[in-house]
């Protein structure tokens, strides 16, 4: 099996993290980090490969930073990698952005397209949707179990009350979600840390993915940011020590507040 | 006046109040034509979205939709886009409402924006990002603007509409019909609100242990939903889709209750917007102080208890 995962290279969430006062981008610079959900992707992709055999390609769309996020994904497992990476590609929005990676994958090939469900920086929740409707492929998103038996594959979608069991015919693009132990993504061992070092890595300028430079970059953008703003702080609150009656006092503060 | 067109969200035909706050943030903005996706639509349904203020109802309620995995819905947006030139497209900014938006913005090559909390004059969307760290201003450039609103942001009004139906045929193309919805497993059937969209959100962290009810009965009390943090669902104490944080469900409810979280800055991505923060906490250098309105110091298996009583003796 053919299995592509798309990963993100993000800016860590334990930091601050900034928009560029240039041209209203996510500031890329610095704590660049794999994002968490994209793990769960190349788990769930080595997880595929295991279990049916075949070849697990990495492929991402950023900066050369993003390099990291492609080691990390190799050092877990995955057996080479696409890094699509173009000057041009800087402030694509989500449609440009599924459109260059939907290029792409035409030129990779695939059985199976896997990704995190969001990504922790812009949150769009849109990519995998987005990416099955370029593709003209059935959309699984939302996965917190994957099953493929020959050409057959399904999913449990995660619902508010539950899940959706969903089917398609491969190929398809499949999102995933976070889950508990013990499903949680692998930690590269040494000697996967020291292999990754030597998988190929594929450099793909947006020539080499026929990629249309009119529908890429901020010039292109069908949305943009006029202007943002520090959310402003919120004020000091009230903090009273359990002497025996924290329970009261908390319910007394919600009388106030008119929500009991 | 122009149209403006909601997507309803609505669970075997109960409408979901987040319809309601985008039918009332639609008539600041045009006229509201609410779009029905999917069997369940009855009188009441069409009393409820009249109620509100939707001026047309745009009714699509074959079975074929809601077996389909998402790509029906933005067919059936596209559809009317084409046919109707609205002014905008509003959708709950929910999982689903999201999707199906992306999906719409390619089908109709039009600009889409996520996560508003606020739409004003000429559809500038007001959007917190990184976890309510900062407030943007976006604007469509292209096309219909497509805007996903976050639930909670708008408080819902009735102001009656007209409510005109209109019956919308399909036809869905075979790409629509590539994800088949086999089955809907119903793994907590509860009289709990929504996440997402309750008004009060009573969460736990890792400080309550593996045994959530004392959090069950304080939320049954106030009548608001579960959350929890990540430290618990990771252990598998509380399902994942109760997550709320930056790898899980962002709420901005009335009030919130963080009981036993500490508050790394993960976790309050997705909750900091709240309007009204308390904590319950034994640890009073927890990162999650920084954020709380009011809060006690002390052990929530003492405090919750006591709290919970004196809410019953008040009711």
């Amino acid at each position: 099996m053919n299995i592509v995962v798309c990963v993100k290279q993000v800016p860590d969430t334990a930091t601050e993290r900034k928009l560029r006062s240039d041209d209203n981008t996510i500031d890329r610079s610095a704590n660049g980090v794999i994002n968490e959900l994209c793990e769960y992707a190349v788990e769930d992709a080595l997880k595929l490969k295991e279990a049916h055999g075949g070849e697990v390609t990495v492929l991402t769309m950023g900066p050369d930073q993003a390099t990291d996020a492609i080691r990390k994904a190799l050092a877990m497992g995955a057996d080479k990698a696409v890094h699509l990476s173009d000057e041009a590609l800087h402030g694509s929005d989500a449609l440009s952005t599924s459109y260059a990676l939907s290029q792409a994958l035409k030129k990779i090939g695939f059985d199976v397209v896997i990704l995190g469900s969001e990504s922790t920086d812009a949150r769009t929740g849109m990519l995998a949707a987005m990416l099955a409707e370029r593709l003209g492929v059935p959309q699984l998103t939302l996965a917190s179990k994957i099953e493929v038996s020959g050409s057959a594959i399904s999913i449990h979608r995660q619902t508010d009350y539950g899940y959706d069991k969903v089917e398609a015919t491969l190929p398809a693009v499949v999102s995933v979600v976070e889950k508990p132990d013990p499903f949680k993504p692998r930690y590269p061992s040494f000697k996967g840390i020291m292999a990754a070092k030597k998988k190929p890595i594929e450099k793909l300028g947006i020539a080499d993915a026929e990629i249309d430079p009119a529908q890429i970059g901020l010039a292109a953008a069908w949305s943009v940011v006029a202007d943002f703003t520090p959310a402003p702080p919120r004020g000091k609150g009230v903090v009273v020590n359990d002497e025996g009656d924290g329970g009261t006092k908390a319910a007394e503060f919600l009388v106030s507040k008119k929500f009991i | 006046m122009a149209e403006i067109l909601v997507l309803v969200e609505q669970v075997d035909g109960e409408i979901k109040k987040v319809t309601l706050e985008l039918l009332t943030l639609a008539r600041s903005l045009g006229e509201p034509s609410a779009v029905w996706a999917g069997p369940g639509y009855t009188d009441t349904a069409k009393a409820r979205l009249s109620e509100y203020g939707a001026e047309k109802i745009y009714v699509a309620d074959s079975a074929d939709i809601a077996d389909h995995l998402v790509a029906p819905k933005a067919e059936l947006l596209a559809s009317l886009v084409g046919g109707r030139s609205p002014a905008a497209v509003l959708v709950a900014s929910t999982t689903e409402g999201k999707e199906v938006a992306g999906r719409l913005a390619i089908k109709t090559d039009s600009g889409v924006i996520t996560d508003a909390v606020g739409v004003a004059e000429g559809f500038v969307a007001e959007q917190p990002v990184f976890g309510g760290g900062v407030i943007v201003h976006s604007k469509v450039a292209k096309g219909t603007p497509i805007i996903a609103v976050r639930p909670n942001s708008t408080q819902p009004v009735a102001v009656a509409g007209a409510g005109a139906e209109e019956k919308v045929d399909v036809a869905l193309s075979d790409a629509a019909r590539g994800a088949r919805v086999v089955e809907r497993v119903k793994e907590k059937s509860s009289s709990r609100p929504e996440l997402t969209e309750a008004a009060i959100v009573v969460s736990g962290g890792r400080g309550v242990g593996a045994d959530f009810s004392i959090i069950e009965q304080l939320a049954d009390s106030l009548g608001a939903a579960v959350g929890a943090s990540r430290a618990v669902t990771d252990s598998g104490w509380y399902p994942h889709e109760f997550q709320v944080g930056q790898t899980g469900k962002t709420v901005a409810p009335q009030l919130y209750i963080a009981a036993g979280i500490s508050g790394a800055i993960q976790h309050r991505a997705g909750m900091q917007t709240a309007k009204t923060i308390v904590v319950i906490n034994k640890d009073g250098q927890a990162p999650i102080w920084e954020i709380a309105d009011f809060g006690v110091v002390g052990d929530l298996h003492k405090v919750l208890p006591q709290l919970i009583d004196e809410i019953t003796k008040r009711k």
